[in-house]
């Protein structure tokens, strides 16, 4: 039996529940735990410099590697700034713990000094969250919050830890939990096999078939399985943003990703489709446009973990309720040695799609005419060309965003990194640094803008501490590019706030931090600027790109209409 | 339609506000809300009665039902159930009132169960609707304080709701 107070069993439990970096700012009520980190080795701390950098580095750790995100914070300010970090993680379904200090037990409710009820500022925004009461309940509460993270739907877990509850003096036994159970939790392991016959039955009947799949297949790892299903019928699939590269981005099979500034193909198909196949997706406003006129001609077949998440903003004709990777095996047995009923209506639906792909060919975005600035679509171009499109792509949120989207093709699933549900400004940067301390070996690129970058740029200090390699490619358009764009559209070019005014000379600012920084104004310089710039995986660079800032971001769905109204250019629409 | 939906939560710190936060948060509606313990201390009841249709009854169970101190729910309104509210009233009660009290009271099967000389403080239980005309019946009276539990149901026969 060994005794251990409240904060060696943190950082014991880290270690036994395989936890190798968390990401944390010290703070007086998290101090006992700090100490108890400090004598011991194997849980490595990373030291941000703002505490929703903790949360975004977790978070690009947890993307990147299926794991939940670790985060330790203390308690107020600490705590109040892990929230939009939190935030991110509920709304992409992140798995995340985050451990918060809290005042001692007896100064709670007086509001002591950094005091913040931060179960109930968190409570809309987290999975669960848990206070400890007792320092001999801190493994179960522990295990539990990494069980639910990661489990089901995953999410974000707060934990609660007042001071007194990790004081060195008060020692108890520690045994670590294996399981956990909790009797008002129980996700479901399978979907239902009548309802699964029923969907596959109306798969292989279809005529005007599309797949919808989202990031309920790369969290439920069923990428492989999915790829196989969608192969074996042969129809098209399109992702959202949440689940690109979960099936290869260069097939001919995929037609890329949907909604709001998906691609022309994805949201035609969508539109005429006769049956949507939506997987782990969840109908979301910049995927459907407005419902009421979402896909008109189709039955809508919906499978996903979370109840809740059918029939929410669109009636599901066919609700499965399970896992994707269990539903899609079984899909894949009962597709086994049966062939689609119509195989000339699907090729008339191939056809029609080959139509609209062909349609916007070549026609995507006007290349630079020498002598003008770069396209920012280019650069993204030439990034995936010479990453081999097999790099981790964080992003932060904007036009950049959306580009990075659309231009890098993934044939990988927890690849592209990006906030989709919140849209995170400043995400990008912190999520890169989590992802490439756990994967030095490979290619992290955070492709941000100007604005975004500003939110989170205190990391450069971190990635200094740390030696974090990761590539910074800030595509400079001078200003708050999608803002712009919307006050372009709706607003007559009113741009209100959207200039970037006074911007740093990225260039001086990233020097006194020790790294190197390229300044890219020409088209020729692209190249070389980048293949300085990945010649050495263990070196941060950034790149201050600077491209055309009158671009728009095309297609663009047309507010409160159907998936297929969509602007196409300055000039055209649907 | 109004619904009644009875939930059998974990007695735990908290559990309480994220119901009642989930409502707001979801914009969803609450009529009444009463909770308290069962015989087993572990768990607690809480009844709700909200309006919405199908699309909207429908998230806030499984939207309940997703939180991890919920442990079961069931909409009573979906069978038959039985519905009880109690109510105190407290009404003026002077001179030829006094009559005029007792006798609505006794016409609704209510009871008086205090008494000054110049009010009475009436209990009376049902579902709301007859609480409610109850109400009806004594504002020409006069009433002076309304405390209402809120709607507490069961539903009707062997169904049970339990672990
Ligand atoms: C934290 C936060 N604040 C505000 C917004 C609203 N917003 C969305 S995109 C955008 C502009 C981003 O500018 P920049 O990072 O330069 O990217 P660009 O669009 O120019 O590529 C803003 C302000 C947001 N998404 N997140
Ligand atoms: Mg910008």
């Amino acid at each position: 039996m060994e005794l251990l107070s409240g904060a060696d069993m943190i950082a014991r439990f880290l270690k036994d529940e395989g936890v190798e970096y968390i990401y944390g700012y010290p703070g007086g009520a998290a101090l006992h735990i700090y100490d108890a980190l400090f004598r011991q080795d194997d849980v490595k701390h990373i030291l941000v410099r703002h505490e929703q950098a903790a949360t975004h580095a977790a978070d690009g750790y947890a993307r990147a590697s299926g794991k939940p995100g670790t985060v330790l914070v203390t308690s107020g300010p600490g705590a109040t700034n892990a929230v939009t970090g939190i935030a991110t993680a509920y709304m992409d379904s992140i798995p995340m713990v985050v451990l918060c200090g809290q005042v001692a037990s007896h100064l709670i409710g007086e509001d002591a000094f950094q005091e913040t009820d931060i179960i109930g500022v968190t409570r809309p925004i987290v999975k669960h969250s848990f206070s400890i009461r007792h320092p001999s309940e801190i493994p179960t509460v522990l295990k539990k919050a990494y069980y639910l993270a990661a489990s089901g739907r995953p999410g974000p877990v707060v934990v609660d830890i007042p001071k007194d509850m990790t004081a060195p003096t008060e020692r108890y036994e520690y045994v670590y939990p294996k399981k956990v159970k909790l009797r008002s939790y129980n996700p479901v392991t399978r979907g239902h096999t009548g309802q699964i016959k029923k969907a596959v039955d109306m798969m292989l009947k279809a005529r005007r078939p599309v797949f919808y799949t989202g990031g309920g297949v790369v969290t439920g790892q069923a990428c492989e399985g999915l790829t196989d299903l969608v192969q074996r019928l042969g129809y098209p699939i399109t992702t959202t943003l949440m689940g690109i590269g979960a099936y290869p981005q260069n097939d001919r099979q995929s037609l890329g990703w949907l909604g709001m500034h998906g691609s022309f193909e994805s949201n035609m198909a969508m539109h005429h489709a006769d049956l949507i196949i939506a997987i782990g997706a969840r109908f979301d406003d910049r995927v459907t446009n407005n419902t009421s006129k979402f896909c008109p001609t189709a039955k809508i077949i919906h499978v996903d973990i979370d109840p809740s998440s059918i029939s929410k903003t669109v009636r599901a004709d066919v609700p499965i309720v399970g896992p994707a990777g269990s539903v899609i095996d079984e899909m894949i047995s009962l597709v086994q040695g049966r062939e689609p009923a119509n195989p000339e209506a699907l090729g008339e639906w191939w056809d029609k799609i080959e139509g609209w792909r062909e349609d916007r060919r070549g026609k995507l975005y006007e290349p630079a005419e020498p002598g003008e600035p770069l396209k920012p679509q280019q650069v993204i171009e030439t990034i995936c060309r010479m990453t081999r499109g097999e790099a981790f792509v964080t992003t932060d949120v904007g036009q950049h965003q959306m580009f990075a989207a659309q231009y890098y093709k993934f044939d990988k699933p927890n690849r592209f990194i990006t906030s989709g549900g919140l849209g995170t400004m400043g995400f990008g940067f912190p999520a890169a640094m989590g992802i490439k301390l756990s994967y030095p070996d490979d290619d992290v690129v955070c492709i941000t803008g100007e604005g975004s970058f500003q939110m989170m740029m205190q990391e450069l200090s971190t990635c200094k501490q740390f030696g974090v390699g990761v590539k910074i490619v800030n595509l400079n358009n001078g200003s708050l590019g999608m803002v712009r764009q919307w006050q372009d559209l709706n607003y007559k070019s009113r741009h209100a706030h959207s200039y970037m005014e006074s911007l740093p000379d990225f260039q001086k600012l990233i020097e006194a931090y020790g790294f190197t920084a390229l300044k890219v104004e020409r088209p020729e310089d692209l190249e070389p600027a980048l293949e300085r710039a990945f010649a050495n995986k263990d070196e941060l660079v950034f790149l201050d790109i600077y491209v055309d800032p009158r671009e728009h971001v095309y297609p663009m769905q047309v507010p409160l209409g159907s998936m297929r109204d969509m602007l196409l250019s300055k000039t055209e629409r649907t | 339609m109004r619904h009644i939906i009875s939930i059998l939560m974990e007695n735990e710190p908290g559990a309480l506000s994220r119901v009642v936060g989930l409502f707001s948060q979801r914009n969803f509606n609450i009529e009444s809300l009463n909770v308290a313990p069962t015989e087993d201390s572990t768990l607690s009841r809480l009844t709700v009665t909200t309006v919405g249709d199908d699309r909207v009854i429908e998230q806030i169970t499984k939207q309940l039902n997703k939180l991890i101190d919920v442990v079961k729910l069931v909409d009573l309104t979906e069978g038959n159930h039985i519905e009880r509210e109690l109510m105190l009233v407290k009404v003026k009660a002077l001179g030829a009132q006094r009559d005029e009290v007792k006798r609505t009271a006794d016409i609704f099967r209510a009871q008086i169960v205090d008494v000054t000389p110049s009010v009475y403080t009436v209990q009376i239980t049902g579902d709301a609707g007859k609480l409610d005309a109850f109400l009806q019946a004594m504002a020409p009276i006069g009433i002076l304080e309304v405390a209402r539990t809120g709607v507490s149901g069961i539903s009707r026969g062997d169904k049970i709701l339990s672990l």
